[in-house]
């Protein structure tokens, strides 16, 4: 054929290459709704293995507790510093309670959180449930008429979405009392006045901008864990890839939506 | 009822380009153990999963005590997934539950069973496969692979199942250990009445607990029928695989 020799041929080519990883991308798009979907729908529809979603809480807040009291309290002393080094030159270090009180609920205490749990939990839960289908565990539970939706993924779905928020309440309370003791102990301000400037600065908005984002990056967590440890393939190369791609895919998207959310709460 | 406990017709699944499964006939009567022989990479396990309703296929039909199950709703799939127990190749048991919490599972998840009556029945089904109950409170992971094998098969038929499905059962285990596992699948097989498809390459143990054989090749069934007729057979496809023979018509892709 003398087809080769045409130069329409090359850009078929170069439309192929583009073309084989675009269709990839939204097929893959595709599944991930779709998993979305059923696992919302198995999530809200009975049975419920609460049992397992109990244990699953355990695990995702109880043991959360240390790392995102650790990140929480730093940031806040963080913030407290900075502020203060940033603003002492207006003369407005008494705004050092307010911008801690501010940025710890609305932004910190929420993204740490879910960073960090999306670290501990999200790949967690991709090697766990990548592994049970790479051992056929998964197709096991099938067997035995169990849907694995509502035993593997509807628990940490829901332990996600309920325990994320309590979690990020208590790191609200640990970030702001982290900037209290640098405002306190280091930059020596009155602790009466530094407590009123904070309760006096807070708003309702302001947690349940925090709370919100929370749950949607609990949502996020569990979903990004759960699905790409359900379509792992291949072994413990596989496993590991799911695991890498669980934590770096709710990392990003769990900073895409911070913005996301911050934009529809405060952008007037 | 049916007088097939499992019909399959004309069934058709590819990967891609890679076809499968190029329209497979299968009958298999109530009681009856059929063992599937064919080479690895022939689709054998493709099959299971596809009467098993683990895969979809692309065509045909699959009818289980005459109910069609391609396309079935849920409901319809639960039920028919509760008169069904597999014995995985590896195993597949759940490591994060106790030896007897899998053998229970179906007990307690499916028939609702208190969890008293279905420890001691999963006692008692460990036993009839030649464990003994100290095992019960182990997890997964501390037995041998012939162990496994045991417990893996102690759930599948702790359930009932009217059809009883294996996958490679004797893989990687002894020639001793395989014919224990041989033994126990023809025992609790007959002794549930219940129909067995075996997937296999191991012909001793296909000879041993076959009814029926049929031969998978190219994504067909090219020949069935029963072990003494496989001897007398002069289909050189089944003659070289029986004889594990290098040299015939079938080429080993490599």
């Amino acid at each position: 054929m003398k087809e080769k020799t045409m130069p329409g041929n090359h850009i078929e080519k170069f439309l192929r290459k583009l073309g084989k990883p675009l269709v990839k991308f939204i097929c893959g798009l595709g599944e991930l709704s779709l998993f979305i979907a059923r696992s919302v729908y198995n999530s809200v529809t009975p049975p419920f293995y609460l049992k397992l979603m109990g244990k699953q809480m355990i695990d995702i807040g109880f043991y959360s507790l240390p790392v995102v009291a650790l990140t929480t309290i730093f940031a806040g002393m963080v913030i407290a510093l900075q502020t203060y080094s940033g603003f002492s030159s207006f003369g407005a270090e008494s705004a050092v309670a307010s911008v801690v009180l501010i940025s710890v609920t609305r932004e910190l205490a929420p993204v740490f959180s879910g960073l960090m749990v999306a670290g501990r939990i999200g790949a967690a839960m991709a090697a766990e449930i990548g592994t049970m289908r790479v051992t056929e565990q998964i197709d096991a539970l099938v067997t035995l008429s169990t849907n694995p939706f509502k035993y593997l993924v509807a628990p940490r779905v829901l332990a996600s979405l309920i325990v994320l928020p309590i979690l990020v309440l208590i790191g609200d309370i640990i970030g702001i009392f982290g900037g209290y003791i640098i405002g306190v102990y280091k930059l020596g301000f009155n602790p009466a006045n530094y407590i009123n400037s904070t309760i006096n600065g807070l708003e309702s908005l302001d947690i349940t901008t925090g709370v919100v984002k929370a749950c949607v990056f609990g949502f996020i967590i569990a979903i990004m864990g759960c699905y790409n440890g359900y379509k792992s393939k291949g072994g413990a190369q596989g496993v590991g890839e799911a695991t890498t791609n669980a934590v770096v895919s709710a990392s990003i998207l769990i900073l895409v939506f911070n913005y996301v959310i911050t934009e529809l709460f405060f952008a007037r | 009822m049916s007088d097939y406990k499992i019909q399959v017709r004309n069934l058709h699944k590819a990967f891609g380009k890679k076809i499968v499964l190029d329209g497979v006939d299968l009958d298999i009567k109530p009681g009856e153990s059929l063992v599937v022989i064919g080479g690895s990479g022939t689709g054998k396990s493709v099959l299971i999963k596809c009467i098993q309703g683990l895969l979809t296929p692309d065509e045909g039909s699959i009818k289980i005590d005459g109910t069609e199950v391609i396309g079935a709703d849920e409901h319809v799939r639960d039920g028919m997934h509760s008169k069904m127990g597999m014995l995985f190749q590896g195993g597949a048991l759940f490591d994060s539950l106790s030896v007897w919490e899998n053998v229970a599972f179906g007990l307690i998840e499916n028939q609702h069973m208190p969890k008293k009556d279905a420890k001691n029945e999963a006692i008692r089904v460990l036993r009839q496969v030649g464990l003994a109950p100290d095992v019960a409170d182990l997890s997964p992971s501390e037995l041998s692979g012939g162990m496994q094998k045991r417990v893996s098969l102690a759930r599948a038929i702790a359930t009932k199942p009217e059809i009883i499905f294996f996958d490679e059962p004797t893989t990687g285990l002894d020639p001793i250990m395989a014919d224990v596992i041989n033994d126990l699948i023809i025992e609790s097989a007959r002794g549930l009445g219940a129909s067995a498809l075996t997937i296999t390459h191991d012909m001793a143990s296909a000879r041993k607990i076959a009814d029926r054989i049929a031969m998978l090749y190219h994504g067909k069934i090219i020949w069935s029928g029963t072990v003494k007729e496989m001897d007398k057979t002069d289909n050189p496809y089944v003659c070289q695989f029986i004889n594990g023979c290098s040299q015939g018509p079938i080429k080993v892709e490599v």
